[in-house]
């Protein structure tokens, strides 16, 4: 028993060294003074600030930035709507084909979806001459049409596993259903539409391979930008732009892991005395 | 979950409700329409066309214009020479060796990153699914924590492992283990590296869902009846997690044919896989309708892989 246990948690150990050990050697190479990877030159944060004096990658960082916030909520509000769909309507003409185009998404290699995508803005442009060339609007679109499906799975389990009989008690009460779905489900199902919005918001920021295929003259993003540079080979500009990002990433989770776990202590503190009172 | 709610029809021994019933179905209909008509309408239109699309252009001919495909309609005359000319470029696929290669290369890359995973990513999800209760959480968002940060970046990140002159070379070299530094990057070794460790998490999470789920108290009964706990695990927990293992299987194997970003950063340039052959017919030699019949036959490829990923959801979704 006491083996097992030993040979689980090594098997275990080795599996979170192997996921992180790769971004903790860039993160410490990215202060590393000399150009050569292998070679330590002593720290230096140079890096850095040949990062922050690059107005390419700051442009491009805007607009990801900007491309990922409108991209996060329009998925948000799409990926509820169909997650609502999907939980509350058991049968409606075409469910089969909605599910598949929910799911598909998810496993879809990007290079097709961003090859489908770009011959359809093509297609349209030359039928009704919208959108007129590839701009932010079609990387938006874009990243929507893949992102809202993973949002529609995290909000989707959130409201089947909630508790029916709280919208039945407002309904009985009279609510009409847009009110019970706005007072009732909408602040159940919150932390699942933050999870939602945070991912879509990844995804989309970190894309590459759809975005080259959408993209227009003027329009680069992030990633096309790094993605461009490191093609050349390593660049320690790069790893301190990796580093930046592993930083704001670290602390958002840790940020959002504790906002859900003074939630769930809330939650189950509310519970307790309503059955105390009870 | 038995009906409808919210739009939940009129509760029938309320009779307030009963005289508005036949307004209410009404409006219930249409709040219905209203809200799952957005997201149904921006997938028919940004997600099924497309394809349509893509599979239309894969029957026409290259032109050097803009855009660079002749439209499929007209000439009506030339129909038949029209169609002949139409199915080159699936012809053209055939007749390349290198696109079958390629085809052939993906999917062995895909298969066998994806049972790499498997062997990685199982004894991970078993140990966090028996782990005390209080640890579950944070244990597994250690493993999805590096999903957040940039793909791109960790891709990048084994470049400067890999590299000739790169860290692993010089461990080993200052080891004593070699005395000539491998070539690593640029190899298929380099591929398979990449891939299972991007697609790791995808399978953990779902493995970790169907092992967290499961009734221990079998495992108990199996024990109480003489069994041995490898016997136990072999007869009762691994066929039980199979739905996991097959849903964790399809999210690495289905992207990771079609990947296109790691066998271009970490492989070598005769490291063929069909999400790179895609990328050079369309942005390097700019032949849409090949890089069209190329995406068609990939999906053809897949549509197999996608029905059972889209089965075990269907399933998962049921039961939860």
């Amino acid at each position: 028993m006491k083996n097992r246990a030993i040979a689980l948690y090594s098997a275990l150990g080795f599996g979170y060294a192997f996921l992180y050990l790769p971004i903790v050697l860039l993160v410490i190479y990215s202060f590393n003074a000399s150009r050569l990877v292998t070679v330590w030159g002593g720290v230096s944060t140079k890096w850095y600030g040949e990062l922050l004096a690059d107005e390419k990658i700051l442009d491009a960082a805007w607009l990801s930035l900007k491309v990922a916030v409108l991209n996060a909520t329009i998925s948000t509000f799409l990926g509820t709507l169909a997650a609502v769909v999907l939980v509350r309507f058991r049968r409606f003409a075409g469910r089969t084909l909605f599910t598949g185009m929910i799911t598909a998404p998810l496993v879809m290699p990007e290079i097709i979806t961003g090859l489908a995508m770009l011959l359809l803005f093509v297609a349209m442009e030359q039928t009704f001459g919208w959108p007129a060339g590839r701009s932010m609007t079609t990387i938006v679109i874009a990243h929507v049409t893949f992102s809202l499906s993973f949002v529609t799975v995290v909000v989707q389990s959130r409201l089947a596993q909630m508790d029916v009989s709280l919208e039945e008690a407002a309904m009985d009460l009279g609510a009409r259903p847009v009110k019970v779905f706005l007072v009732i489900t909408l602040p159940i199902i919150a932390p699942a539409l933050l999870a939602g919005w945070l991912l879509s918001f990844t995804l989309s920021i970190d894309d590459v391979v759809i975005s080259s295929f959408v993209t227009g003259p003027g329009s680069t993003t992030l990633p096309i930008v790094i993605f461009s540079k490191v093609r050349l080979g390593v660049s320690p500009e790069i790893n301190a732009l990796a580093s930046i990002v592993v930083a704001i990433v670290s602390i958002g989770i840790l940020i959002f892991g504790i906002i859900v776990q003074r939630q769930e202590a809330e939650r189950v503190r509310s519970l307790k005395t309503a059955s105390d009172r009870g | 979950m038995t009906n409808g709610l919210p739009l939940r029809p009129p509760h029938p021994q309320a009779p307030k409700m009963r005289a508005s019933g036949g307004l209410r179905a009404f409006s219930r209909r249409w709040g219905r329409a209203l809200v799952g008509l957005p997201p149904y309408a921006w997938l028919a239109l940004f997600f099924l066309i497309p394809f349509l699309i893509v599979l239309k252009i894969s029957f026409s001919e290259t032109q050097a214009a803009v855009p660079p495909y002749q439209p499929l309609i007209g000439w009506a005359e030339d129909a038949v020479l029209q169609i002949r000319l139409n199915l080159g470029n699936y012809r053209y696929l055939f007749e390349d060796e290198l696109y079958f290669d390629a085809y052939l290369n993906s999917l062995k890359i895909a298969g066998l990153s994806t049972l790499c995973c498997l062997l990685i990513g199982y004894p991970m999800a078993y140990a966090i699914a028996r782990a005390p209760r209080t640890i579950r959480t944070p244990l597994l968002m250690l493993v999805v924590l590096p999903f957040w940060t940039s793909f791109l970046i960790r891709v990048y990140a084994w470049m400067g492992i890999l590299k000739n002159e790169g860290l692993l070379n010089a461990f080993l070299l200052w080891t004593g283990l070699i005395d000539q530094p491998l070539q690593m990057l640029e190899t298929d070794f380099a591929v398979y590296v990449g891939i299972v460790y991007s697609y790791l998490p995808f399978m953990v999470l779902p493995l970790y869902a169907t092992l967290e789920k499961m009734d221990l108290s079998l495992l108990e009964a199996a024990a109480d009846l003489g069994c041995r706990p490898f016997r136990a695990f072999r007869s009762v927990t691994l066929p039980l997690s199979i739905p996991g293992m097959i849903a964790g299987s399809m999210l690495v194997f289905i992207p990771a044919v079609g990947e296109f970003v790691i066998p271009d950063l970490l492989g070598g340039p005769d490291t063929l896989m069909i999400g790179r052959v895609l990328w050079s017919e369309f942005f390097d030699n700019r032949d849409w309708p090949v890089a069209s019949a190329v995406a068609v036959a990939m999906l053809v490829l897949l549509v197999a892989p996608i029905m059972i990923f889209q089965h075990t959801q269907n399933k998962s979704g049921e039961t939860s």
